[in-house]
């Protein structure tokens, strides 16, 4: 199968999987954005993707995407560094047009898999998966309860601190991931690559932003970094 | 004339593959600025020779930036900080300072085992072009030269993925060892020009199974080879690489 066992296949495998993934931060994004003008908004959203069996589907879905990519980039970045040869270069000078994060995007997706599983631990454990066995208070408050969830998380400034790191993570990544998922699939060319970069950035770093700017509410109304003197 | 100039070379001594290497270090003298980077060594390699040593084994032929032979990291870049466009050969003395510290070390990837020294084994890009970088049909009486149009920018986009001399100094400069600015330079030179039309899926596929199986890495997109490439080939060849091979992985 050209997806295991050539070098464009595994590639794009990588690429598919990345993509669908910068897919599903886009919707969980615009849906986070919802807690932040209205709570009844955002508890209707999470009881509709709570208990249900397309929700589990789509969580399931989800988790194979997450899996087959980590698998996919420990298995590449193992060849490579065998195709590198046991010998390293006593000097390097890295050119300019390298880009950073181009070369250590399994550093900053080792960072974004911790962060995740952080993230999973304090929302999908206590929310999602407290309904499916029947233990709706699993947490400490209900499952549905989304919003105070959030609250109550970055009431907490390790956390604050924790999740921006993360973000920042996953922005490096995707800065790099966005146009290299195109030029992998062969959607590229002199003209393209500049587009994609361009677009990459901005769409990367309105993602983040969007992720960045809930936990930055949550933290300062109420919340950790909350200064106690505005009438919110 | 440029001023001459004095420095500590470094160059890396190895008895074949499985030796482990090392650095060996010179004092070089009042060499003078429009020496080239190879008649530095040819200096270095007469002192040697000189004094009852070995000399220092190297890559090089044409001396003119054609051939592809020559083949050393310089500083820390594959043929050191020429202009684009040139390579060791074409490097000279001028660009280092005086009292500068100049180490020389050969391709390092599992792909080019090293023979002696500075010099490896690049067998692996022939059988590469073995696998498929080739037109096979028969090509009988040379045709009127406007039998086939061609556009200009096909004609000479097609002409700068044929400049690519195969030097390898993108499988050096990458940190997977991965060849595809080569292999993907040398699909699209026929990619791109109708005679290699017929043949652009099988070439696609053949040449890239031959890269994976001589244990080159996988791309990753960091653009390292693009930036060293002394014929300038462009990563939109890579692109196009891409697109060759999925699409005839597709088509099977
Ligand atoms: C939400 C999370 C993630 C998203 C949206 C994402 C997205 C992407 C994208 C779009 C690419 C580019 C694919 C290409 O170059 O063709 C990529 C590459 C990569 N990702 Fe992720 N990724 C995520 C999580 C992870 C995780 C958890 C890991 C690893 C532990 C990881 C490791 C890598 C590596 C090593 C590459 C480079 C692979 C290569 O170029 O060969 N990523 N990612």
């Amino acid at each position: 199968m050209w997806l295991c066992d050539s070098s464009i296949g595994r590639k794009v495998v990588m690429s598919v999987s990345g993509l669908a993934l910068i897919l599903f931060l886009t919707f969980h994004a615009s849906m986070n954005l919802v807690a932040l003008f209205s709570k009844e908004g955002y508890n209707m959203i999470c009881e509709f993707l709570g208990a249900n069996w397309y929700a589990v589907a789509a969580t399931l879905g989800l988790a194979a995407l997450v899996a087959v990519h980590i698998v996919y980039a420990f298995w590449l970045t193992l060849q490579n560094y065998r195709a590198r040869g046991k010998d390293r270069y006593a000097v390097t000078d890295k050119p300019k047009a390298v880009e950073w994060a181009s070369q250590n995007m399994l550093v900053l997706g080792i960072i974004v898999v911790l962060g995740m599983v952080l993230h999973l631990w304090n929302f999908w454990y206590n929310m999602m998966f407290a309904e499916l066995i029947h233990q709706p208070m699993l947490g400490g408050i209900h499952a549905t309860n989304g919003y105070d969830y959030i609250a109550q998380t970055f009431s907490n400034p390790i956390y604050v601190v924790l999740y921006v790191i993360w973000l920042v993570a996953l922005w490096f990544h995707l800065t790099h991931g966005f146009w290299s998922a195109l030029q992998t699939v062969g959607w590229s060319g002199k003209i393209w690559f500049e587009r994609w970069k361009c677009i990459g950035y901005a769409y990367s770093t309105i993602l983040i932003l969007m992720f960045l700017v809930v936990v930055a509410k949550f933290a300062i109304c109420g919340g950790a970094f909350c200064c106690g003197s505005c009438p919110l | 004339m440029d001023k001459n100039i004095s420095f500590k070379l470094r160059y890396w001594r190895q008895n074949g593959p499985k030796d482990k290497g090392h650095f060996d270090e010179r004092e070089m003298k009042d060499i003078p600025g429009d020496t080239s980077f190879l008649e530095m060594l040819d200096i270095l390699n007469e002192q040697l020779v000189n004094e009852g040593k070995e000399p220092f084994v190297f890559d090089h032929d044409c001396r003119e930036g054609i051939c592809g032979m020559c083949s050393l990291y310089i500083n820390g870049t594959p043929h050191g900080k020429t202009e684009r466009g040139a390579t060791t050969c074409q490097l000279y003395m001028r660009k280092f300072k005086d009292g500068d510290t100049i180490t020389v070390e050969p391709w390092r990837s599992a792909g080019f085992p090293v023979i002696k020294d500075c010099m490896v084994d690049r067998t692996a890009f022939d059988k590469i072009i073995q696998a498929g970088g080739y037109v096979t049909v028969r090509t009988g009486q040379p045709q009127d030269a406007n039998a086939i149009l061609i556009p200009k920018q096909d004609a000479d986009e097609a002409m700068d993925c044929a400049s690519c001399i195969g030097c390898g100094a993108c499988v050096a400069a990458c940190k997977n060892g991965s060849a595809m600015l080569f292999v993907s330079s040398k699909v699209s030179q026929l990619a791109l020009l109708p005679q290699g039309r017929p043949e652009a899926a099988r070439r696609a596929k053949a040449m890239v199974a031959k890269m994976d199986e001589l244990g080159f890495g996988n791309c990753t997109n960091t653009r390292a080879c693009e930036a060293v490439c002394p014929k300038c080939e462009s990563i939109s060849n890579i692109a196009r690489l891409n697109r060759e091979f999925i699409k005839a992985k597709l088509n099977d």
